[in-house]
C-alpha cells in the first residue's frame, strides 16, 4: 500500500539559486531544494542529509549533468547524487530519499509522508 | 565426408569463451558443436551476478545470444543436463536421450559448497551462484527482516550486501578470526571488519554453527558451539565452492584428492578424447575460482584442438581487486609474505582507514606480494612490479604511501616490458597494444574493440588507457586532454578562450565551447578562470553555483557540515586588541579554536547562518576574509626577522605583510603559500613554498615551486639579490604565468616539472622574458591587486548575499539536528554518529 502524503509550501521562488540548491526543513527532515532552469522540470528535492558523513550538506554541492542526468556533487566527499532517482554514481547501493517538487503560483511545494495521518491510520 | 561431434558440457561463462574461440578457428569446420546446459538460461556473466539485484535482467548480464549459436551452428540445448557419461562409447546421457562424441569439453563449473549443519535443508537457506538462487533469495527477502551469510570470504561478503540491498539487517558469521581469511592478513582484516560494520553489517567472527532449528522471533535460529545464537529470517550459504566433477568421478577419470578434474598442460583429462576447463579443472593441484584463469585455459584448449604444439596452460595469476560494499580491497600474489626470507612494508592509516602492505623478497629487489584494504589506488602499479619482477625503487615504500598532489605513483607505461599483461581477462599484453596501434588503431576505443582488453572484469581500464595514451602519444597522436564531459578542452585552453573572447559567465562559455550543463570538475575551473580574468565578486549571481561549498560561502566545510573561518593575519604579525577580538568572537559562538601552521588563528564549528554574524564582528575590528576556503593565495609565514633578531638582515615581516597584501584573493589553479626570512638561518622554512624569499645582504633569493605536505619539494633558487621592486615584478610575472597555464588542481611544483625543458625554460620565460609576455603579466597582476575586495566585507553588507547563509530558508530558527556537540580539553568538538 502507497503511504499517504501530503504537499507542503516550503519556500518561494525568491528563495531558490539558479543552478543551485537550498535547504528546507520539512516533516520528514531537512530536504536540499535544486534549480536548474536549464532544464524542464527544473525542481528537484532530495533528502539533504550526505549518507556517506550523516552531515546535512547536500543542498550546499554542485549540481551539474553527467551523461545527460542532473547530479549533485556532495561537497564533503564529492560522491555524485541523481537528482531524479537519488542513486549514488559511484555506488549504486546507496540512494537519497527524494521528493516530488511541484511549482504552485509563487510557491514550491513537496509532498512528504503525512506523519499525522500514518498514525491515525495506525 | 560427415563431419566430428564436439560436445561441450555446462554452458556457463568458461564453456561459452571456448566456444567464441573455437568456432573462430580452422579446425571448427571440422565439427559439428553440441552444447548442454543444465542451467536455463544461456551463458551470462556470473562475475556481475548481484547485479541482477540492482536492476540487471539476465539479458543484460548473457554473454551471447541464441541467434549467435543458430548463427555459428552450435547447436545449444539448454534445461538439459549431462546424467551420464560412458567414456567406452564415446556417449553422453541426458533425460532427453544419449549423444556420440567425438571430442568431449567438461566445463562445469564448480557448486557451492554447504557444510553439513544440521537443518540447512530448510527452505529458507539459500547458495548464491546462480539466477534461480537470486530468484528464490529475493522471494524469501520479500517479508524478512534479517539475514545471514555463512562465510566472510569474498563470495559472501559480497551475498552480504546483496541481502541488504534487498532490504534487510545483514549478518556475516565466519568460522576463521578474520574476514576474507585467504586474501587478507589480520590488520588488513580487521580494517575490512570495521569499515563492514559502520556499513551496518554485523560480523561474527571464530563462529561455527552446529544446528539451525526454527526461530522464535525470527524464522531461524543458528545455535553456534561456544553457546550464543543468533536469528534470523533466511541464511545464505557461502563457505566455499567445489569443483563439479560429478560426471569425471563416475567415469573413472583422474580426479584430485580434494575434487576437480585432474588436466595437464594441454586442458586434456586422463582420457585424451575429453578436456576440462574453468572452474572443474584441477591443474598442478590447483583450482582457480576466477574468470581469467578459466577463459586462458579456454584459449588454451581451442588451440589445442588445432593442433597447436605450443599451446599450454601454464597456471594463473590469482591477484584480486574488488569493491566490496563500496570498500576498496586488493590482493596480489604472495599476500601472506610465505616465501622464505620475505621482508614486508606495512602502510596503516586507521584514521583514514587505509592498509596498505607489500611483501618483498629476501633482497629487497622485487615485489612478491601485497594487501589493500580502503583504497586500491595503488593496485595497478604494484601487480605490474610483482607480475613482471620490475626492479623496485631504492625507497619502495613511497609506493604505499599516501600520495601528494597528483594521485597514487604509478609506474610509468614506459617502463613496463613489451610482455606485460595489460588486461589479465583476455590476455593482452603491452605488446599486443602496441601492435595493435601499429596496424593503424588511434584511440582507446579502437584498441578496445580489437584486443578485448578491459571488456572482462574491468579491472584493468585504467591501465590500459595509460598504455595506449603513452604509445600514442609516443607515435605523435594528440591525446585528448579534455577537462570533462563538458569541454574538450584542457584548462589553459579555456583561459584563453575566456580572456580572449572577453567571456563573462560560465552559461555563455559552455554554450559557445562546451555541451551539457557542466559538473562539479569544470564549474569551478571556469569559476576560478573568470574571477582571475576579471577579478568580480564570487559571490556575484552568475558565480555563485560554479564554486564548490568553501568557495560560496566562503568557509572551510568541516566533518559535521560546520565550518571554520580563519581571518587573514599578514604575516603573522596582530596587535593584542585583534587577538582579543578573535578570542571574544571565538567565546560567544562557542568555536573551537587552533593556531594553524600557516601563523593565524582558526575558528571551528560556525552554523552557516552565524557566518554572516560573526564576520560582520571581525570586519568591524578591522580583520579581512583569509581565503582559506579558496585556491588562492594562503599565508605569507615570516620569522621575525631583522627589527628585533639579532642575525637578521632584512625586515622580513615587512616584507611578508607587503606580499600577503598583494597577492591576497588572486585565484590560482591551486592554493598558493609564501614565506620570507629575515636570513639565511630560514627560520621561516620558506623553501618548503611556493614562492619563498630569502634576505640576503643585498636584497632578497628568491626560491620558487616548493611546498610541503606529503610529498615535499624543496623550492629552486630562481633569482638573488633582488631589490624589493624587481622581488615583486618577478613573483608577479611567475604567479601570473602559473595562473594562466597550469592545469586544474596543479600546484607550482608539479606545473614547473612539467614545463617543457622545466626551471630553465621558466627563467627565460620570466628573467629574460623570451616569450614577449612580461609587460602584460604583469600589467594583469596589477589590474586584480588594484580592483581587491573582501569578500566578507562585500557579502556581509548586501542582503541579497546574506540570504544565502540561511540554513534551512522556511525556518530560520530551526538548528541542524544533527550537529552534537562534547567538550574536550575544555572547548567544544563535534560528535557525528557514523552514518
Ligand atoms: C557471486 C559471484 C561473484 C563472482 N565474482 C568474481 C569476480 O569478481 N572475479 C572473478 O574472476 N570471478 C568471480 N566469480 C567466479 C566466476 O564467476 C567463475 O570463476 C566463473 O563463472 C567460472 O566459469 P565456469 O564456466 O568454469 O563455471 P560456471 O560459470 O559455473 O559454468 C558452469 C556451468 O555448467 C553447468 N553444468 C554443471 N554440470 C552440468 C552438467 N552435468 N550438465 C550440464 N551443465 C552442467 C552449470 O549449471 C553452469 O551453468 C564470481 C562468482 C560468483 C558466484
Ligand atoms: S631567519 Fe634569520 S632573521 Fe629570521 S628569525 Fe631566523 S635567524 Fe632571525
Ligand atoms: S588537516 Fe590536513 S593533515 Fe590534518 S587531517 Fe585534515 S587533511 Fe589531514
Ligand atoms: S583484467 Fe579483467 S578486463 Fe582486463
Amino acid at each position: 500500500m502507497k503511504a499517504r502524503t501530503c504537499w507542503n509550501a516550503v519556500c518561494t521562488v525568491e528563495d531558490l539559486v539558479p543552478e543551485s540548491g537550498i535547504a528546507v526543513w520539512t516533516e520528514d527532515g531537512p530536504v536540499a531544494v535544486f534549480y536548474l532552469p536549464h532544464r524542464l522540470p527544473a525542481l528537484f528535492a532530495i533528502s539533504h542529509t550526505d549518507p556517506f558523513s550523516g552531515a546535512n550538506v547536500l543542498a550546499r554541492g554542485i549540481t551539474g549533468d553527467l551523461k545527460g542526468e542532473p547530479v549533485v556533487a556532495s561537497p564533503l566527499y564529492k560522491q555524485h547524487f541523481n537528482l531524479i532517482t537519488g542513486v549514488c554514481l559511484e555506488d549504486d547501493s546507496v540512494r537519497v530519499k527524494t521528493y516530488a517538487v511541484l511549482l504552485d503560483g509563487n510557491r514550491i511545494v513537496l509532498e512528504t509522508a503525512d506523519k499525522q495521518r500514518e498514525a491515525v491510520a495506525a | 565426408m560427415s563431419k566430428k561431434t564436439l560436445i561441450v558440457i555446462g554452458n556457463g561463462m568458461v564453456g561459452h569463451h571456448f566456444l567464441e574461440q573455437f568456432v573462430a578457428s580452422p579446425e571448427a569446420a571440422e565439427y559439428e558443436i553440441l552444447v548442454f546446459g543444465e542451467e536455463k538460461q544461456l551463458a551470462y556473466d556470473r562475475v556481475h551476478l548481484s547485479e541482477y539485484f540492482t536492476g540487471s535482467t539476465h539479458a543484460d548480464l548473457a554473454m551471447g545470444t541464441a541467434d549467435w549459436y543458430t548463427g555459428q551452428g552450435i547447436k545449444l540445448q539448454l534445461n538439459e543436463p549431462v546424467t551420464a557419461l560412458e567414456r567406452d562409447q564415446r556417449m553422453v546421457t541426458t533425460p532427453k536421450g544419449n549423444y556420440g562424441y567425438d571430442e568431449l569439453v567438461l566445463a562445469t563449473g564448480s557448486f557451492p559448497f554447504v557444510p553439513p549443519i544440521e537443518g540447512r535443508e530448510h527452505p529458507h537457506c539459500f547458495v548464491y551462484r546462480t539466477l534461480d538462487d537470486l530468484d528464490a533469495i529475493r522471494a524469501s527477502a520479500q517479508d524478512g527482516k534479517s539475514g545471514v551469510v555463512v562465510g566472510g570470504g569474498l563470495l559472501g561478503l559480497e551475498a552480504a550486501n546483496a541481502l541488504r540491498s534487498l532490504g534487510l539487517q545483514a549478518h556475516v558469521v565466519e568460522f576463521a578470526p578474520r574476514l576474507m581469511p585467504v586474501q587478507l592478513d589480520t590488520d588488513g582484516g580487521a580494517l575490512l571488519r570495521h569499515k563492514i560494520e559502520e556499513l551496518g553489517v554485523q560480523v561474527h567472527t571464530e563462529k561455527a554453527t552446529t544446528d539451525i532449528v526454527e526461530g522464535e522471533n525470527a524464522r531461524l535460529r543458528m545455535n553456534f558451539n561456544d553457546g550464543s545464537h543468533l536469528e534470523t529470517d533466511l541464511i545464505v550459504f557461502s563457505a566455499g565452492i567445489r569443483p563439479q566433477d560429478a560426471l569425471a568421478r563416475a567415469s573413472g577419470l583422474e580426479v584430485g584428492e580434494r575434487g576437480g578434474i585432474v588436466v595437464n598442460d594441454q586442458c586434456t583429462t586422463s582420457d585424451p578424447h575429453i578436456h576440462a576447463i574453468g572452474e572443474c579443472a584441477l591443474w598442478d593441484q590447483r583450482i582457480f575460482g576466477l574468470v581469467a584463469p578459466g577463459y586462458t585455459m579456454a584459449r588454451t584448449l581451442a588451440s589445442v584442438l588445432n593442433s597447436d604444439r605450443n599451446a599450454a596452460f601454464t597456471g594463473a595469476d590469482m591477484s584480486t581487486k574488488l569493491k566490496l560494499l563500496g570498500v576498496d580491497v586488493g590482493s596480489i600474489g604472495d599476500a601472506h609474505g610465505q616465501t622464505p626470507g620475505a621482508r614486508n612494508i606495512r602502510f596503516n592509516d586507521e584514521q583514514a582507514g587505509h592498509y596498505r602492505r607489500m611483501v618483498i623478497s629476501a633482497d629487497g629487489k622485487t615485489l612478491l606480494g601485497a594487501i589493500l584494504v580502503g583504497d586500491n589506488s595503488h593496485y595497478d602499479t604494484l601487480l605490474q612490479y610483482a607480475l613482471n619482477g620490475i626492479a623496485l625503487p631504492s625507497n619502495p615504500e613511497t609506493l604505499i604511501l599516501p600520495e601528494g598532489q597528483g594521485g597514487a605513483p604509478t609506474l610509468g607505461p614506459d617502463a613496463l616490458p613489451e610482455t606485460a599483461s595489460i588486461c589479465s581477462c583476455h590476455n593482452v599484453t603491452k605488446g599486443d597494444i602496441c601492435g595493435v596501434i601499429d596496424a593503424g588503431c588511434s584511440d582507446l576505443a579502437g584498441v578496445k574493440a580489437e584486443t578485448k582488453a578491459s571488456t572482462g572484469c574491468g579491472g584493468c581500464t585504467a591501465l590500459l588507457k595509460n598504455v595506449v595514451d603513452n604509445e600514442l602519444e609516443k607515435r605523435g597522436v594528440a591525446v585528448s586532454k579534455d577537462l570533462c564531459e563538458h569541454f574538450p578542452y584542457s584548462r589553459q585552453d579555456l583561459f584563453h578562450l575566456v580572456k580572449v573572447n572577453g567571456i563573462r559567465t560560465f552559461r555563455t562559455l559552455i554554450s559557445q565551447h562546451g555541451k551539457g550543463q557542466g559538473c562539479d570538475i569544470c564549474k569551478p575551473v571556469v569559476g576560478s578562470i573568470l574571477a582571475t580574468c576579471w577579478n568580480e565578486h564570487i559571490l556575484a549571481t552568475d558565480h555563485v553555483p560554479l564554486q564548490d561549498t568553501n568557495d560560496t560561502f566562503m568557509a572551510n566545510m568541516q566533518k559535521n557540515g560546520t565550518y571554520s573561518i580563519v581571518p587573514r593575519i599578514p604575516g603573522g604579525e596582530i596587535t593584542p586588541d585583534k587577538l582579543i577580538v578573535l578570542g571574544e568572537v571565538a567565546k560567544e559562538y562557542d568555536l573551537y579554536t587552533k593556531i594553524t601552521g600557516g601563523q593565524r588563528v582558526d575558528l571551528f564549528g560556525a552554523t552557516l547562518s552565524e557566518l554572516p554574524e560573526i564576520w560582520e564582528k571581525l570586519i568591524a575590528a578591522g580583520f579581512e576574509t583569509g581565503h582559506a576556503y579558496g585556491k588562492s593565495l594562503r599565508t605569507v609565514k615570516s620569522c621575525v626577522g631583522s627589527t628585533w633578531c639579532r642575525y637578521g638582515v632584512q625586515d622580513s615581516v615587512g616584507m611578508a605583510i607587503h606580499l600577503e597584501n598583494r597577492y591576497k584573493g588572486l585565484r590560482a589553479p591551486h592554493k598558493v603559500k609564501m614565506a620570507v626570512s629575515g636570513c639565511t638561518r630560514e627560520c621561516a622554512e620558506a623553501q618548503s613554498k611556493d614562492f619563498g624569499v630569502i634576505a640576503t645582504e643585498n636584497g632578497w633569493n628568491l626560491y620558487v615551486c616548493g611546498n610541503g605536505g606529503m610529498r615535499p619539494r624543496h623550492a629552486d633558487l630562481f633569482a638573488t639579490d633582488l631589490s624589493d621592486e624587481e622581488l615583486i615584478r618577478t613573483i608577479d610575472r611567475v604567479v601570473m604565468f602559473y595562473v594562466r597555464t597550469a592545469d586544474r588542481l596543479q600546484r607550482t611544483s608539479v606545473w614547473m616539472e612539467n614545463l617543457e625543458g622545466g626551471l630553465d625554460y621558466l627563467k627565460k620565460v620570466i628573467l629574460e622574458d623570451s616569450l614577449g609576455i612580461c609587460a602584460e603579466l604583469e600589467e594583469h597582476m596589477n589590474g586584480i591587486a588594484d580592483t581587491y575586495q573582501c569578500e566578507w566585507k562585500t557579502a556581509v553588507e548586501d542582503p541579497e548575499k546574506r540570504k544565502r547563509f540561511r540554513e534551512f530558508v522556511n525556518l530560520p530558527e530551526q538548528k541542524d539536528p544533527v550537529q552534537q556537540w562534547t567538550t574536550e580539553r575544555g572547548q567544544r568538538r563535534p560528535v557525528l554518529e557514523s552514518a
